[in-house]
């Protein structure tokens, strides 16, 4: 009889148990982990294109590591400002967060740059959604799968976009944090921000690997 | 609040790792050291290093190290299924490379003709 008592209270006195800022946490967390799967297949079928093609091109012979190389520490590097720009709203400093944001927006921008560069360079030496280019860059002749074209930019491409949306998501977050919305008690906001930019980090190690690397 | 000063994980030694760990990434991935080491190994060493960064990422900076430990088994979640994805596509992939050298031979016998 008593626990049925303290149900009915409990049912008057109820309180939602995820508070605001970790529901949006939460909501970001499944949207990355749903976001994670669609890379996750794409890198799957990839996979699975490369494995079924006869003949695979050296992606060393096509793609520039060096380049790509250096876009990879870019982003580690605008991961680091990222959550530079946490630690200093968390110690209620507003403008040291404002000016790592900008930071933050600074990498994503000359990583785009980047992507936008590379794109038009290979473009330019053949590599499209239909061929592949006849020599590689040490000189030789390649052959393989046209396959290697809309693969590549299908994956660099979703990667990109989510680069893309990272940098507007962190423009906004900016702009906000410019009129001194977040505080050293307000901040998660900033905090889940830092969640989409890391897991565009995340991702691009593992594209790195396996379109570029293996 | 109680968190607003919580402790900071060692950013910068993060940075560090990951930097290094690249660096050795584009030394294995050279074309003189991937024959040297064979297809397989690389393959390892790459997708260890990759996974490894990864884990640094997640673990540190997006704080999964110091949340509750759900939400570590949440995020662990597509990483199990797409292990899964890859045992679900091997056998159809083994089956492709098999009618691709099919396609293969009977091209090359209906040249000679």
């Amino acid at each position: 009889m008593e626990e049925t008592t303290t149900l009915d209270h409990s049912a008057d006195v109820y309180e939602p148990s995820l508070t605001p800022d970790a529901l949006g946490k939460l909501g970001m967390w499944l949207f990355l982990i749903s976001d994670a799967m669609s890379f996750g297949a794409l890198l799957a079928a990839y996979g699975a294109v490369r494995a079924g093609a006869a003949e695979w091109a050296p992606p060393a012979e096509i793609l520039g590591i060096n380049l790509t190389a250096g876009m990879t520490f870019l982003l580690i590097c605008s991961s680091v400002t990222m959550v530079k720009a946490l630690e200093a709203i968390q110690n209620g400093n507003q403008q040291r967060m404002c000016t790592f944001l900008g930071l933050t927006i600074l990498g994503g921008l000359i990583f785009l740059g980047l992507q936008a560069y590379e794109w038009t360079a290979l473009i330019k030496h053949g590599l499209t959604l239909t061929t592949i280019p006849h020599h590689g860059l040490s000189g030789a002749e390649i052959s393989g799968s046209v396959l290697f074209g809309p693969t590549f930019y299908t994956i660099t491409g979703f990667h990109g976009a989510h680069v893309t949306g990272g940098v507007i998501y962190l423009i906004v977050i900016l702009i906000k944090g410019l009129r001194g919305t977040y505080t050293a008690e307000y901040n998660h906001k900033v905090e889940i921000l830092g969640l989409y930019w890391h897991f565009v980090d995340l991702i691009w190690i593992m594209v790195f690997t396996f379109v570029y690397l293996l | 609040m109680e968190h607003a000063h919580k402790e900071h994980p060692k950013y910068m030694r993060i940075f560090w790792i990951l930097l290094i760990l690249t660096i050795l990434e584009v030394v294995v991935a050279l074309p003189l050291l991937k024959s040297a080491l064979g297809q397989t190994v690389t393959a390892i060493l790459l997708i260890g290093m990759a996974c490894s960064k990864a884990a640094y990422v997640a673990l540190y900076f997006m704080h999964l190290k110091f949340e509750q430990r759900t939400l570590m088994i949440i995020a662990l979640t597509p990483f199990i299924i797409c292990v899964f994805l890859v045992f679900m596509l091997l056998p159809d992939l083994m089956d492709d490379a098999r009618h691709e050298g099919a396609k293969a031979e009977s091209q090359a016998v209906d040249t000679s003709h």
